[in-house]
């Protein structure tokens, strides 16, 4: 009998299946066996956010998560938030304010954001450096991500509004 | 009414120099589509990974590879004695010094590479490694570079000779076994004269702990070799590609031009990218053994424990003045923690860097360093942390030796700086330690910058708080940190630095397409420096068509001019410069093309922002766009067909920003939690190119400063284990415990470079740690504490407090 799992996983809308081993971790998953390469590996031990997605309404770090761990759930990465056509007001603010510059953490670091922000759509700068916490970035000081955040909420709250 | 494009539209629609041009970059990395070397996936594509060292020293006594070699998907495991028949089992270092690729016969630090498995996946390789056995002996470590010096230990057993004699080494003679080069600068017995006859000396000892860059992304790489073709591609995390390929070319023996080294995105760097480690030569070797593409990935423990940590230097300074404190000499001597190979990236000729700019930003008559570089067990590195080659340490060093020289005095700090700055009307400016400083307005700035944060205000508000805190009215101690550095950066000229032989020029190479857009490609790249961007800018104002109408482009070999690549500071120093350049043979043959177009003498025309127009006469031009175009489908006599051009440039001199730093912060004595209320930042990078992008270099330099400041370190136990190896132990500060930084700026443009432009990516880091160290040590001024070491944790400061009897 094989040892491996039999795994069923949705991720950006579309549905996954396939065997893997129980020891597979998530973001292995994700970069190698469906070449979603969005989330990154910073630290594999949870400290540093690069691997960041959305697991059924959680921000998740995805490298020290068993894919067994997320069999049947429904996942979001950088991919899904939004494309050329189509894309988030995070995607746009964090160029715009210059909340970016290696790009390594960014994926993970707007995948969070954005949970953030529907958590919270009016959050005070501390409770965005709070909520933030845990995807580290090198090279920004952080200053401008937060711009970009506080840009972005402002931006969809003002669509919010006007769609109401 | 009329739609006229006026000379500002114009001028505005370049988006070139002195714009915030919002990064090209962006698009991919907010998408997550950046190109990471671990993103690369090529057919049939094998996992290499590194059996590692749990001794920090010990002898290997056998290697046994058949159980790894039985785990599924395992397809090889290589020791040193397969790389030895290839002679690749040691390496060269940037330092003069060898390396070992795989441990042979011993191991020097914990962590070191023993065999690299290479399997069908990271699974087979983790469950491969697991299986090597390797038998140990353990042999006595060495972690103090002081006790190394007077042991019977040798750690390099290879550098003695038969007879039990020390050879030289690649910087001169050799001292002791364990002793790597003593280097110096400046005039030792003036020195000691001036200070022994010194009004005032103050004297301190420093110890600049060890750290490390940590970039987010680990070092990394996949090595192909295509045996069809006997072509190598090798991506990887390289902040010199080229040197790179020469390197790989040199000890592999195959021809360069066989060889393609690509860098693709890269994840940060700070100087961990720099060197060429064993997973580079391993992965070769692999894919040359197995005939496939073979990747290597650092994971974060790895990289924490043998990429490349920077620091280690233990500094002893003297300091002299008269007793109204203009400073008459300056004495200092470094002890050098290099671990168990020298393999510091700097300048061949410069063995500790540019340690000797450490007389900073002062007219310091006399002075003189000497520094003594030694093996440890310890990890080799010793790289320039987001600063050029060990000017990190220079400026620290001085910036707090006028703190101790301003206790000492009985002196405000800020006016000990202020008499001792060198004056704007002395530059070019020759320092005793050798170096001519380009240009500078150091009391400019540092009054700007007093200004801006009411320094006095400040400091009445510091002395009531003294008060306070004695009368028992608050526990929190409040610090204000001061510095002013200088950094040396852009190197460098030929003349006097070259890496393994390579002079460090850098180049730019332009093509002009018929429609009037342009691909340009240098010899550096970024790592987040948002080189498409400004790179694009520089051209844009050289050769007048849009910055959104050029694609910068760097990291190939194949396709790229060569350079030496991006660190120190010396992207916009030296490949700017050629871009410039280069941008100016474009303009000077469009002139030509122009001429013809109009019918005059090429004299009788000049540019004008996107256009060469008739002199007297500016309704008569033609636009460069026009200009493009007539190059490809015209036959002009005398002028070959195309636009193109190509500059090497070799800098005639460095360049050196300064800046004026104040950082203001409340301190817990109970906890011993800083908070940091205020930082102010002034840069003076010469000519502005970017203003938003160089804002954002400023508040990551500052952060990483915050880092090593206030807690972050490579630390090591009595039997050389790693104590920091991940991130947990690790600090890398969160969005939580960093402030919002006021920046601001003055512009003193370089004379010699042809924009101006200085640099700035690594001043905030040179110039932020002396500014969090020296507000934590001022807050205990006047408790009576005259320097503490970093970095300043919690548990540091909490114990400076303890010391000073704050706690009783």
């Amino acid at each position: 009998m094989s040892n491996k799992m039999h795994i069923k996983l949705k991720v950006n809308g579309k549905d996954e299946e396939f065997l893997a081993e129980p020891r597979e971790l998530l973001i292995y998953t994700l970069r190698e066996r469906l070449n979603i390469t969005g989330p990154h590996i910073g630290c594999e031990t949870s400290h540093c956010g690069a691997c960041t997605v959305t697991i059924d309404g959680k921000s998740v770090k995805a490298c020290t998560m068993f894919v067994a761990q997320a069999s049947g759930k429904d996942i979001t990465t950088i991919e899904g938030l939004g494309g050329p056509d189509d894309l988030h007001p995070l995607q746009t603010a964090f160029k715009e304010h210059h909340g970016l510059q290696c790009g390594y953490c960014t994926p993970g670091m707007i995948t969070r954001a954005a949970k953030l922000l529907e958590e919270n759509p009016n959050p005070t700068e501390d409770e965005i450096r709070f909520g933030m916490a845990g995807n580290i970035c090198r090279c920004t000081g952080y200053q401008n991500i937060i711009k970009s955040i506080q840009a972005a909420a402002a931006e969809m709250n003002a669509s919010k509004e006007a769609a109401e | 009414m009329k739609d006229e494009v006026t000379r500002e539209d114009r001028v505005a629609n370049l988006k070139g120099m002195g714009c915030s041009r919002k990064r090209v970059e962006d698009a991919r990395f907010t998408q997550g589509k950046g190109n990471y070397v671990d993103d690369i996936k090529l057919d049939g594509m094998l996992f290499g990974d590194f059996v590692r060292s749990p001794y920090a020293h010990a002898r290997i006594k056998s290697i046994d590879t058949s159980a790894a070699l039985e785990v599924p998907g395992v397809l090889a495991v290589l020791t040193a004695d397969d790389l030895r028949p290839l002679g690749l089992h040691w390496m060269p270092t940037l330092a003069g010094d060898k390396q070992m690729v795989l441990a042979d016969g011993k191991v020097l630090f914990q962590g070191q590479e023993v065999a690299f498995v290479v399997a069908e996946d990271r699974y087979a390789a983790a469950d491969g490694i697991e299986l090597v056995e390797v038998d140990y002996e353990e042999l006595p470590v060495i972690v103090d570079p002081f006790e190394s010096l007077k042991s019977d230990v040798v750690l390099r057993e290879d550098l003695v000779a038969e007879d039990g004699s020390i050879p030289a080494g690649a910087h001169g003679p050799r001292k002791h076994h364990n002793h790597i080069f003593t280097w110096e600068a400046g005039d030792k017995d003036t020195t000691d004269e001036v200070i022994a006859n010194a009004e005032v000396v103050a004297e301190e000892s420093m110890y600049y702990h060890r750290t490390h860059p940590c970039p987010l992304e680990t070092c990394g790489c996949v090595a192909s070799m295509d045996k069809v073709n006997g072509k190598l591609t090798l991506w990887g995390t390289f902040q010199a590609p080229h040197a790179i390929r020469t390197v790989v070319s040199l000890i592999s023996g195959i021809e360069e031009h066989n060889i393609r080294v690509i860098s693709p995105d890269i994840g940060g760097g700070f100087g961990n990218k720099v060197g060429a480690y064993p997973g580079y030569v391993c992965s070769v070797v692999a894919s040359i053994v197995t005939g496939k593409p073979v990747k290597w990935i650092e994971d974060r423990m790895d990289n924490l424990m043998t990429t490349a940590f920077a620091r280690d230097y233990w500094m002893k300074g003297q300091i002299s003045a008269t007793k109204e404190g203009k400073i008459t000499g300056l004495k200092c001597h470094v002890t050098a923690d290099h671990g168990g190979f020298d393999a510091c990236a700097d300048p061949t000729k410069f063995p500790a860097g540019f340690m000797n700019i450490c007389t900073g930003s002062y007219d310091i008559p006399t002075a003189h360093l000497e520094v003594d570089g030694v093996y440890t067990n310890k990890a080799p590195g010793g790289v320039s942390y987001r600063c050029s080659f060990r000017v990190t340490e220079a400026v620290y060093f001085i910036e707090r030796m006028i703190e101790v020289l301003a206790i000492k005095l009985n002196m405000d700090a800020a006016e000990l700086r202020r008499i001792n700055f060198i004056r704007k009307e002395q530059f070019p400016y020759t320092a005793a330690l050798g170096w001519e400083y380009d240009s500078g307005d150091y009391h400019t700035a540092w009054d700007k910058a007093l200004k801006a944060v009411d320094y006095d205000g400040l400091r009445a508000e510091q002395a009531q708080r003294v008060e306070d805190f004695k009368a028992g009215k608050t526990r929190k101690l409040m610090g204000i940190g001061l510095s002013f550095f200088t950094e040396i950066v852009g190197a460098g000229p030929v003349k006097n630095c070259d890496i393994l032989g390579l002079g460090m020029f850098d180049s730019c190479e332009i093509r002009i397409h018929p429609t009037g857009s342009a691909i340009a490609r240098l010899g550096t790249i970024s790592q987040g420096q948002g080189h498409a961007t400004t790179f694009a800018q520089i051209l844009a104002s050289e050769i007048g068509l849009p910055a959104d109408s050029i694609t910068i482009e760097e990291g190939d070999t194949d396709t790229a001019p060569y350079g030496l690549g991006t660190y120190g500071s010396r992207s916009t120093p030296v490949a700017g410069a050629a871009t410039a350049m280069a941008g100016r043979k474009i303009r000077a043959k469009a002139q030509m093309i122009a001429a013809y177009l109009l019918e005059v003498h090429d004299n009788d025309v000049e540019f004008d922002v996107d256009r060469f127009v008739v002199k007297g006469a500016p309704e008569k031009f033609k636009t460069m766009k026009e200009i493009a175009f007539a190059a490809y489908n015209q036959a002009i006599p005398g002028i070959e067909p195309g636009l193109e051009a190509v500059s090497y440039y070799d800098p005639p001199n460095m360049t050196y920003p300064f800046g004026a730093y104040v950082c203001v912060m409340d301190i817990d004595v109970d906890t011993g939690v800083p908070e940091i209320r205020r930082f102010y930042a002034l840069d003076d990078c010469g000519t502005r190119i970017n203003p938003m992008i160089i804002e954002g270099q400023v508040h990551g330099g500052l952060t990483e400063a915050l880092a090593v400041a206030l807690g972050q370190e490579i630390a090591y136990d009595d039997m050389g284990n790693v104590k920091t190896g991940t991130l947990m132990d690790f600090f890398l500060p969160t969005a939580w415990e960093v402030p919002n930084y006021e920046t601001d700026f003055t512009v003193t443009p370089s004379p010699h470079h042809p924009i101006g432009a200085k640099g700035v990516g690594e001043s905030p880091h040179v110039g932020g740690v002396p500014c969090f160290s020296n507000a934590v040590q001022d807050a205990f001024r006047p408790f009576g504490n005259t320097h503490t070491n970093m970095p300043h944790d919690h548990w540091r400061i909490w114990r400076t407090a303890n010391e000073l009897g704050l706690h009783d």
